[in-house]
């Protein structure tokens, strides 16, 4: 064999004997030790595809004795998370909502929770930045105007048993009645009225003869000048704000027909840890009230 | 089949480098304590930070996303400074091997270092090289057990003193060594300190210079790095050959090594080299200096030999330079036979002997005629290492240090960020208000907890509120940082309120000492925005 050996007179380098078109390949041996390695590496594979999943099956791929899965691991890192916050969720279940912000520890961890539990649940209809969607009658939960009450216990109750819905029996319920039956000119008189109830463009004259009609078929929820009644939902009308636009079309719009928020109950679904945190992110986004607030009945400012 | 392939794969030639004494093997001695000590005892220096902060010099402390080094400490925003120092090492890198050569792979670099550690334990324990020949070539016996025994627990003793020190970079020392003891360090200490006590082990003890042929990129960057007049360990040629035992009259062999009349007598003089020894073989041929004593391959621990030019295994370790010079002193001629050298310092050979030695392959054809060569002198040393290249290296480098020190020095003690909330960009509130949000992160670098009193600067009269604070004052725990969402209130009818936009400056003021800081941002108001909602 010695003998068959070509040395490559150039460089003196030992061929392999391969030859193309009279060009002769080196033979410059690669160390054993990283065959070994690569033989290595072809058992640590043969090896991992039978501990963990590998093969691709027609569906789904083959388990692995190991049973590792990744979901597994995610569920197993929550798990560990939810044993190791277990004394601030009960600690959050148990404690007087109103008084949550004096626990400063409490509350942060309630506000972090609340961050994800809204981002599942809550910003499809509300916003990922809570802001709402006016087009749609999505509140905004930034500002400080609530329908409902903004305190921690009213938004408690709001996300536990929601709002005009068929599902709970508690859930906050009201109905605005329909005002089709005014004349075109009622209509257009009590839509000056209630704009100048919070100061926008108006007629006079025509908002005078509204403020009848306003106080015989309105003031009744709204109150007398407008600010709306928190026990039963009923939007202050006096204040900047408008769910359902403020323009005087949209609020002959709204006379005529209508339309009224549904929000589904949370409590069955996200459980009463998850209430309560989801309750102090929203009453922390900017709006929220103390408790003493609520006896000033629905007066946000 | 007597014609078989040849073998594709070879198995490790293995290496026994022999002892050698002389001013390079004092330098690698002085480097390889110095690098050792620094990396060992780091870990254990003290330094006192006062209460809330940790007390060891150097930790990096990934739970907590900080790195301490002595008086500074580096959070998570400054990595910066850590981008800075790695692009200096780099730049250093460079700078080293254009002027000198692979001198980190010869003295400093860990693997370096660590398979000199154990080589001086192996020759300790089994002997001088011949003696680990004779070991090594003899069958098992009890002794050869005993001795192979005893030098692998020596070396994974200093592999698991190498892992072990490595995590105590991590957490206090202390702690750490007093729960590693005990068995109750974190499941992550052990397995760093398994797979560096394997690693250590197995590189330093049998892979030695195959890490650096085969799996280190960096002798590859290397060849890009170098050039002519880059000072490298190298073996003067026409010095040296032909090589041989005995012998009288170097000038005419050396000339006929170069293929030049009188190169030698040039160049000779020039390196202070007389004819006092020339030499001459039994047999009458004339000799270069080279006594073909083997000297420099035996003591090569990458196993080659310099002899045969530059070469990518060669780690410039400088060993076979003591080896030789030790053999110089002997046979009466001078030092530098295998020396420190830039190759453009070197006379050029003949083509037709160059072709067969790399390494003086590229000398050009035309110079070999030497009566028309200019009468020849070695550059001095300084011209070796300034020169435009290291100048330039040297520059970015330094340029980048003042840079990263400059902006260590000017970085305020009370440091603010702020994210205007823009989903949405605004709200209108009850009275017609418009209000933007900012998350500003206050970041306190003391090792007490602090007040920090924020407040605003605009054209308009804007209002300021903190969300879940009755007054404008956020309190931040030592060495944390805290995310304050802040409200900007314009009233219905000021301008901010009304303009698309308009410049807001954000101050914070830390209530105990009095510093300041400030960033600038911007309030929206509702000009161009969709209005369906208000009006």
């Amino acid at each position: 064999m010695t003998d068959n050996r070509k040395i490559d007179p150039t460089t003196g380098t030992e061929t392999t004997g391969h030859s193309w078109d009279g060009i002769e390949e080196l033979n410059t041996p690669l160390p054993r030790w990283w065959l070994w390695t690569f033989y290595a590496t072809i058992v640590w594979g043969v090896i991992y595809t039978i501990l963990y999943p590998a093969w691709p099956l027609v569906s789904g791929a083959t388990a692995g004795l190991l049973g590792y899965s990744t979901r597994g691991e995610v569920a197993a890192e929550i798990a560990r998370v939810d044993l190791s916050n277990a004394d601030l969720t009960e600690s959050l279940i148990n404690v007087d909502m109103g008084g949550l912000k004096d626990n400063e520890e409490l509350h942060r961890f309630a506000v972090q929770a609340g961050r994800s539990v809204f981002a599942a649940n809550c910003s499809q209809c509300h916003g990922a930045g809570a802001g709402g969607v006016v087009a749609s009658g999505y509140p905004n939960l930034l500002d400080d105007d609530w329908l409902w009450g903004g305190t921690m216990e009213d938004i408690a109750y709001t996300v536990r048993h929601g709002i005009r819905n068929e599902d709970d029996a508690d859930a906050r319920v009201s109905q605005m009645p329909s005002f089709d039956w005014l004349g075109a000119a009622e209509l257009d008189a009590t839509a000056h009225f209630v704009r100048s109830l919070s100061g926008l463009a108006h007629d006079e004259a025509a908002a005078q003869a509204g403020a009848d009609i306003f106080a015989t078929n309105c003031s009744a929820c709204h109150g007398e000048t407008g600010l709306g009644d928190r026990e039963i939902g009923a939007p202050n009308l006096a204040d900047a704000i408008w769910l359902r636009g403020g323009s005087h079309e949209a609020i002959i719009q709204q006379l005529k027909t209508p339309r009224m928020g549904v929000m589904p109950p949370w409590q069955a679904r996200l459980g009463e840890a998850d209430v309560r945190a989801v309750t102090a992110y929203v009453h922390g986004l900017g709006g929220g009230e103390a408790a003493m607030d609520t006896a000033q009945d629905g007066s946000a400012d | 089949m007597s014609n078989a392939a040849p073998p594709l794969f070879a198995a490790r030639e293995p290496i026994f480098p022999r002892q050698v004494s002389g001013f390079f093997r004092r330098l690698k001695w002085v480097i390889l304590i110095l690098t050792l000590g620094v990396y060992y005892v780091t870990p254990w220096l003290r330094w006192d930070r006062g209460p809330n902060l940790p007390d060891q010099a150097v930790l990096v402390d990934l739970a907590n996303r900080r790195f301490h080094f002595f008086w500074i400490e580096i959070w998570p925003h400054e990595f910066y400074f850590v981008a800075g120092l790695l692009i200096m090492a780099g730049l250093g890198l460079f700078l080293f091997t254009s002027a000198l050569g692979r001198v980190w792979c010869g003295y400093a670099c860990p693997q370096t270092v660590w398979s000199d550690l154990f080589m001086t334990v192996e020759r300790w324990i089994e002997g001088d090289r011949n003696a680990r020949i004779r070991l090594h070539n003899a069958p098992w016996s009890l002794r050869k057990a005993r001795l192979r025994g005893v030098k692998w627990a020596v070396w994974l003793l200093i592999a698991v003193a190498t892992g072990g020190a490595w995590v105590f970079y991590f957490a206090d020392a202390p702690t750490l060594a007093r729960d590693l003891v005990t068995l109750q360090a974190a499941p992550v200490a052990y397995s760093t300190i398994a797979v560096l006590t394997a690693t250590t082990f197995i590189f330093g003890g049998f892979m030695r210079e195959q890490i650096c042929i085969y799996m280190c990129p960096w002798p590859r960057i290397q060849g890009a790095m170098m050039d002519p007049g880059t000072l490298t360990v190298g073996y003067r040629k026409w010095r040296g050959e032909p090589r041989g035992k005995g012998g009288v009259k170097r000038q005419q062999a050396a000339a006929a090594a170069i293929g030049s009349g009188d190169a030698v007598a040039r160049y000779g003089a020039a390196l202070d080299i007389n004819s006092a020894g020339d030499r001459q073989s039994r047999s009458g041929d004339v000799l270069g200096d080279c006594i073909d004593c083997n000297a420099c391959v035996a003591v090569c621990p990458m196993g080659i030999d310099i002899r045969e030019g530059q070469q990518m295994e060669c780690i410039t370790c400088a060993l076979c330079i003591d080896a030789c010079d030790d053999v110089m002193a002997k046979i009466g001629r001078p030092r530098g036979l295998i020396d420190y050298l830039a190759l453009d310092d070197e006379p050029p050979t003949a083509p037709q002997q160059s072709a067969a030695v790399a390494g003086y392959a590229d000398a050009p054809a035309g110079d070999v005629a030497g009566a028309t060569l200019p009468p020849w002198q070695p550059k001095p040393l300084w011209q070796h290492i300034f020169r435009p290249r290291t100048i330039v290296y040297t520059t970015a480098w330094a340029a980048i240090g003042v840079a990263l020190v400059v902006a260590l020095f000017i970085r305020p003690e009370i440091d603010m960020t702020i994210a205007p909330v823009r989903n949405p960009t605004f709200v209108t509130l009850s009275d017609g208000s418009i209000r933007n949000a900012y998350d500003i992160r206050l970041r306190n670098k003391h090792n007490e907890s602090r007040d920090f009193r924020v407040s605003l600067v605009a054209d308009s009269p804007l209002e300021l509120a903190l969300e879940g604070a009755s007054n404008a004052v956020v309190n931040v725990p030592a060495d944390t940082s805290r995310l304050q969402r802040v409200y900007v209130i314009a009233p219905p009818q000021i301008a901010a309120a009304r303009a698309q936009r308009s410049d807001l400056r954000l101050w914070v003021e830390d209530v105990t000492s009095g510093e300041r800081a400030y960033g600038n941002t911007i309030f929206n108001g509702k000009e161009g925005s969709d209005e369906r909602g208000t009006d």
